[in-house]
């Protein structure tokens, strides 16, 4: 394993590379099956400029994002997008890097409020596949100067480029967090409910549901007063729709912490996969799920989580349905496929980010 | 600036290409008479013009496939339009090209409530999108001041954003799949109804590549719900230092307006002669909208008005009603006419750090002075995107070059502070040779590759974004 200390010195490590290579951040989300020499970005740690003013903060791609987390929670500022921590669900150790999380743009439950990775990502450097080093984007969280490789590389896993440093657009604390739950909904019923719940001018930041435990859950997120506003309109609104029950506090705070983690599913046998549809597609993927097969849903219905008997086709499930399913641990291949013209482009890029082949060779189609 | 010089070879193939255009689309969907094509010379950078070789309106993904396999054969190079309103040059025709305009792409496709998404085709309007919605209270975010007019397929290209992007972000933000043709002709689904796109994240490249990348036909769009209602409330000071103290420590207090916009000095006495709005005549005046229900603003402008007021104001006007909301914008929505009422100008759009407001106003003064020439300020504060706007006599010799000379400037300074040249009118063929200023040869040469990739033949909007010297040997093919 290769841990160079600084971004000269990853570069060097990748131009010298004389096989393939295995890139890791803190090695919490073995997502694949890439082959060759790990190269570790842990050396390269630290945050390089924080500006709460400017609502801006860039960080070396090895820093842990625990690091990052606390540095913006002393300025009651915080990571818009909330990303998933992928130890429990994969049953792994060690420290997440927010470089790892932009190459696997992971996004938490806030996503469909406030983007994914990718939409708070405004500046990288990387390293390519021949050593060189490569900046796109900067500090600024307006920017359309030249093309958005800054995007192009998250969730990248690895694959055009080692990320070094990474920038981002932050977001102010949160003063208070409620949750609603409604009890008792099928799957059909939940996304219903939760597309009225975000149909709503009442901004829901998460929208969750988990049938073994038949808990529906929405979230809402703000200053004090507008929280407790918001929660009795939401309340009228979802009227019909079951029981209902507030979670207040640290309790809505854990609830979500745990969503965004799919703990529920820690330690579980069976493959891991994460399936990207339309909300009103959900039932209908679900439908034609394996028996056995354990799931939760997440993005108000748009992601769904399931755990399924070791070997089942998750994609033949989708049968037809527009979307694409991520097998996160298991055989089956990782990625979904892509259609002729997209792959060609997938590999085209490839070549070009990495002419020898040696980043990541595996993932990624 | 410079373009390349048509190629010969292609001008003189003329009658054979519209004859091939003309057999894949309806013969008024070619125009190639000199005098018709003029309708095309340019887009909203109005400083520099040329007619194209002709101009094609196809009408469906089929047929702009068909026109640009054409095209690709018979290696002519192909400029995309949208509605035209770019202000970088984006659309500026070469006398060798053939405009695409999808003007006639302007159909909505989809509505989707329950999953909150609009497919369209990329010829609409972006405030016909909002349009095709709102009567469900609905609203499509991005909101370029253009947006009477531009197209969904110009904001893909340019990224575009608007005054309320502080919160709901640009349009790679409000993007979720496109329909787009290669130059080849060949037609790709990227994306779809769903949040997150399949494999690597072409919708993020293509979204603000400037038509270099492809042609899109049509877009799915992420839709919103409106919100409760909203409010501005307007704030004078004496100092640009301060004001931009002001919004910073807004930002750092948790309240998330949806917009803050600033103007100085220039801008606000221009559009008082102009619109008469009533603001008073002061250093800088901010412009801050928050949303929600009417206790919800209440609390949120209580915060800001308590913030605002320990930075010594000269005058805090709250808006108790529609007309008095509608008159504080006024001055700010008029800024741009109102300066075009005394002068040519010139609009830059780099974006700095929010940090660096202050002096990057001094700085811009300094330059107004150095070069003699007037210049304003009205933009975005709370993401940095800044708008000088640079007053010249177009009539007058020698004027727009001194112009340009000082916009360069003050985009090399943007630069030099931790910005970019351009926040969200793109590149084109103004910002171009300043690229140099940005990016270090390989960022460039890394940029370029991707549209190797899409683009082999340097085809599509060859001579725009990247300086012509390194483009050279790539459009040469």
């Amino acid at each position: 394993m290769m841990t160079p200390d600084s971004e000269a010195a990853l570069a060097e490590a990748v131009e010298g590379a004389k096989d393939t290579l295995r890139i890791q951040g803190g090695g919490t989300r073995p997502i694949g099956h890439a082959e060759g020499e790990v190269l570790s970005t842990a050396g390269l740690s630290g945050i390089e400029l924080y500006e709460p003013g400017a609502l801006t903060l860039v960080a070396k791609a090895g820093t842990p994002v625990a690091v990052i987390e606390a540095a913006l929670a002393k300025e009651n500022q915080r990571l818009p997008f909330e990303p998933m921590d992928h130890r429990a669900l994969l049953g792994t150790s060690g420290e997440p890097t927010i470089g790892g999380v932009v190459a696997t743009n992971a996004s938490g439950p806030r996503r469909i409020q406030a983007g994914a990775c990718r939409d708070s990502l405004i500046g990288v450097r990387y390293v390519d596949g021949q050593g060189g080093v490569i900046k796109n984007g900067g500090r600024v969280m307006k920017n359309v100067t030249g093309y958005d490789l800054v995007k192009l590389l998250a969730g990248s896993y690895g694959t055009l480029g080692v990320l070094t440093e990474v920038g981002f657009k932050v977001l102010p604390g949160i003063e208070a967090t409620a949750t609603l739950v409604l009890h008792g909904l099928d799957v059909t019923r939940a996304v219903e409910a939760m597309s009225k719940a975000l149909g709503s001018p009442f901004e829901i930041s998460a929208a969750a549901h988990f049938p073994e435990t038949g808990k529906t859950t929405l979230r809402l997120e703000g200053f004090e007063a507008s929280v407790k506003y918001r929660m009795a309109q939401l309340r009228a609104l979802l009227d019909g729709f079951g029981d209902m029950e507030e979670v207040l506090g640290n309790a809505s705070k854990e609830h979500w912490v745990a969503a965004r983690d799919v703990t529920h599913f820690a330690g579980v046998e069976g493959d891991i996969w994460r399936v990207s549809v339309k909300p009103s597609d959900a039932a209908g993927v679900i439908k034609h799920l394996p028996d056995g097969a354990r799931l939760s849903l997440d993005w108000g219905g748009g992601l769904i989580w399931v755990v399924a008997p070791r070997g089942a086709d998750i994609r033949a499930a989708m049968n037809g349905i527009a979307g694409h399913a991520t097998c996160l641990r298991g055989n089956a291949a990782t990625f979904h496929p892509e259609s002729a013209p997209l792959a060609a482009i997938s590999q085209g890029l490839r070549e070009k980010f990495d002419p020898r082949g040696i980043l990541n060779t595996g993932l990624m189609g | 600036m410079e373009m390349p010089a048509p190629d010969v070879k292609i001008m003189a193939k003329k009658a054979r290409l519209v004859e091939r255009l003309q057999a894949v689309l309806p013969r008024d969907a070619v125009i190639h008479d000199e005098a018709e094509t003029r309708a095309y010379e340019c887009d909203a950078l109005t400083a520099y013009k040329c007619p194209p070789l002709c101009a094609v309106l196809p009408a469906s993904t089929e047929e702009v496939a068909a026109v640009l396999k054409i095209c690709h054969e018979e290696r002519v190079p192909v400029v995309p339009r949208g509605s035209g309103t770019s202000l970088a040059g984006g659309a500026l025709p070469t006398a060798d090209c053939v405009i695409l305009g999808v003007a006639k792409l302007n159909d909505v496709l989809e509505t989707n409530y329950d999953d909150r998404y609009i497919r369209v085709q990329s010829g609409r309007t972006n405030l016909s999108v909002t349009g095709a919605v709102e009567e469900n209270d609905f609203f499509y975010a991005p909101d370029p001041s253009s947006q009477l007019a531009c197209a969904i397929a110009g904001n893909i290209a340019m990224n575009s954003g608007g005054a309320h992007c502080l919160k709901y972000g640009v349009t790679t933000n409000n993007l979720l799949g496109v329909t787009m043709v290669q130059m080849d002709g060949t037609v790709v689904e990227i994306g779809g109804a769903y949040l997150d796109a399949a494999g690597y994240d072409l919708l993020g490249v293509i979204c603000g590549s400037e038509g270099q990348l492809g042609v899109v036909t049509e877009a799915t769009l992420r839709i919103l719900r409106k919100p409760e209602g909203a409010r501005p409330v307007l704030m004078a000071f004496d100092d640009n230092e301060v004001a931009g103290a002001c919004v910073a420590d807004i930002i750092k207090a948790g309240v998330l307006p949806v917009a803050i916009e600033f103007m100085d000095r220039p801008v606000i006495r221009a559009t008082e002669a102009f619109a008469g709005a009533g603001y008073p005549d002061c250093e800088a005046l901010l412009i801050v909208e928050v949303e929600g229900s009417a206790e919800e603003i209440d609390e949120q402008l209580r915060k800001i008005l308590d913030i605002a007021g320990r930075h010594n104001p000269v005058e805090l006007r709250e808006s108790t009603s529609a007309e008095e909301s509608a008159k504080i914008w006024l001055g700010r929505k008029s800024a741009f006419g109102a300066m075009g009422q005394i002068n040519d100008y010139m609009c830059l759009d780099g974006t700095i750090p929010v940090s660096e407001l202050p002096y990057v106003l001094k700085r811009i003064g300094e330059f107004s002075r150095q070069y003699g020439l007037d210049v304003g300020n009205v933009f975005h504060a709370g993401d940095g995107n800044m708008h000088p706007l640079i007053l010249f006599d177009a009539n007058k010799e020698g004027d727009l070059e001194l112009c340009e000379a000082m916009g360069a400037d003050i985009l090399r300074l943007c630069v030099e502070v931790g910005g970019c040249l351009t926040g969200e009118h793109g590149v084109g063929i103004e910002k171009r040779d300043l690229m140099f200023d940005q990016f270090k040869p390989e960022d460039m040469e890394a940029q370029m590759k991707v549209k190797d990739v899409f683009d082999p033949k340097w085809l599509l909007n060859p001579a725009k974004v990247f300086p012509l010297s390194v483009t050279e040997t790539r459009r040469a093919g």
